[in-house]
């Protein structure tokens, strides 16, 4: 997109978040009134970051730019903490969002003969009927079984022959598990492509999805404040997520300066076409780096690296940023082990310590201590060598750290109220 | 002989948990080690028909690995399991862990022994015509 086409589609959100009495003050505050005082990208700059606290503020419906008799639909992020963020969607909106979803699975070879598993949850996350109405947008054939019910889930699949599995990156390992129990085998199913998101997740976790299910595994990526699943997604090539140009990226440091391309920080969007919910530089609390190219899978326009972390999970051990996912590409580099694992950060006598329970896997286990010392050592210095802290890890049984059916639980901080 | 290991996480009755496992399942402990560190322990046992039993603990989430051992016949006086084993150090075997028999046969004590190699362990047991 040209920067005067860019320029537009940027006044015309401003034009439309307007409409919001919290936006006009806010962007008054910046010096912009009206959409016109876009003149150029600086201009754009100006505009105040808006984030989850700004839709607490309004909730449920403060922020929403159309009347309610044009909103269709409602979806909401769980509320971990305080209430839920509600986002609303019009019937143009809806048609957009279905647009982009069956653009990124055109793009990765999903047609109409596909047999479609999402097994998201249904309901006010958007994930499963993000996925749903896109595939449905494609012409494939939906599965809408939504999450959880494993057993049922894996008998579906075999029997219905799903071809494409879309959830959790955690919830098709757990699938994967499972079928060992039920004696299902990758060669008894159809499938050849997951699509799998909401939650960030490594290469060696791609590999072994891969291999344990047979198929290819693709990223997608968002969330329901820009639109939902689907804002980005990968194309069979995998070098970064393939962002729709719908939406307008840009990945800021911590002190909220724009950064250049390939340069690693919080990933901030904006829509660019969306009316019920339009959003302004919108803080994702992401972390990714951005890149302007062409693929050689067609797509022009930006592309995200995948999401190695999250701003919030970061973790401070004694003053040294450590991001979950650095400790997961640690424990995946060592073979003998299973890609489950519990990160316990405690706290004795003022000082922190950092412990990682990591499941044994069957194959690995051996008779003699030495060598389970051995593996032990391992994973402590390949993890130290990573976070630069010593850590203690601790070998424990398969299945003995809690499965998720939705979003894995990788970290238990119990320092709270020890500070 | 094939022994059975089984991993065994530090929690609070897991241990018991598994010979409930081994008394469902009807099996008798006949020889039994638990080698223990500070996070997990290995429980090592030798069994009537280890490898039914280890795909019956596996059903059940256990980690389980089937461990070549040798048991050997000392006799049942001081210094009997010395003259045993002076014999496999005069053959360079080389013992990784050992531990004893529950029953006893009558004047005789049954070990039972890991080697690091299980060659030289044979060529032993034939030259000192071991037990």
């Amino acid at each position: 997109m040209n920067q005067e086409g860019l320029l537009e589609g940027l006044r015309k959100t401003v034009q439309q978040v307007l409409k919001a009495p919290y936006y006009q003050k806010k962007l008054a505050e910046a010096g912009i009134f009206y959409p016109a005082d876009i003149k150029t990208i600086e201009d754009f700059r100006r505009i105040p970051l808006t984030q989850k606290e700004d839709l607490r503020q309004n909730y449920p419906f403060g922020l929403f730019a159309e009347p309610m008799d044009k909103i269709v639909r409602v979806h909401a992020s769980s509320g971990t903490t305080g209430k839920p963020t509600v986002v609303g969607y019009t019937r143009e909106d809806i048609k957009l969002w279905a647009k982009i979803v069956a653009n990124g699975l055109k793009r990765i070879g999903v047609t109409t003969n596909d047999v479609i598993q999402v097994a998201y949850g249904y309901g006010l996350f958007t994930g499963g009927m993000g996925l749903h109405y896109g595939c449905e947008r494609l012409g494939a054939l939906v599965i809408p079984i939504s999450g959880g019910n494993t057993h049922r889930q894996l008998m579906l699949m075999r029997d219905f022959g799903s071809t494409v599995l879309c959830c959790t990156p955690s919830y098709a390992l757990y699938l994967a598990d499972s079928m060992e129990e039920v004696g299902i085998t990758k060669e008894d199913l159809k499938l050849r492509i997951g699509i799998f998101g909401a939650e960030p997740w490594t290469e060696k976790m791609r590999y072994e999805i891969e291999n344990r299910l047979g198929i290819r595994a693709i990223d997608i990526y968002g969330l329901s404040e820009i639109m939902g699943p689907g804002v980005s997604m990968e194309c069979l090539k995998c070098n970064g997520l393939h962002i729709d140009e719908n939406f307008y990226p840009e990945v800021l440091d911590a002190e909220g300066n724009v950064l250049p391309e390939g340069e690693p920080g919080e990933l901030v969007f904006t829509s660019l076409d969306k009316m019920g919910f339009p959003v302004l530089r919108y803080r994702t609390k992401d972390l990714t780096s951005l890149s302007y190219g062409t693929c050689e899978c067609g797509h022009v326009g930006w592309t995200m690296q995948r999401v190695s972390a999250r701003v919030d999970d970061m973790l401070i051990i004694r003053g040294v940023n450590v991001f979950p996912s650095q400790i997961e590409e640690a424990i995946l580099s060592v073979s003998g082990v299973e890609p489950h694992y519990l990160i316990i950060v405690d706290r004795h006598d003022n000082l922190d310590t950092l412990e990682v329970l990591v499941e044994l896997s069957a194959d690995s286990f051996t008779d003699e201590i030495r060598e389970l010392e051995l593996l032990q050592a391992n994973i402590e210095d390949k993890i130290e060598e990573v976070i630069g802290l010593s850590v203690k890890v601790r070998l424990v049984e398969p299945k003995s750290i809690p499965r998720s059916e939705g979003k894995a639980k990788r970290v238990e901080d119990r320092r709270k109220g020890k500070m | 002989m094939l022994q059975l290991s089984i991993f065994l996480e530090n929690a609070k009755g897991r241990l018991a948990e598994v010979l409930n496992i081994l008394a469902e399942l009807n099996v008798n402990i006949r020889a039994l080690s638990l080698a223990d560190t500070k996070d997990y322990g290995v429980l090592r046992i030798i069994v009537e028909d280890p490898e039914t039993i280890a795909q019956e603990l596996k059903k059940r989430d256990c980690i389980v690995k089937l461990t070549k051992v040798w048991t050997l016949k000392v006799p049942d006086r001081p210094g009997g399991l010395a003259e045993t084993l002076n014999k496999l150090v005069m053959e360079d075997v080389i013992v990784e862990y050992m531990y004893a028999f529950v029953e006893k046969e009558k004047e005789q004590a049954q070990v039972v022994l890991r080697v690091r190699d299980n060659d030289l362990m044979q060529k032993a047991v034939a030259k000192h015509g071991l037990q």
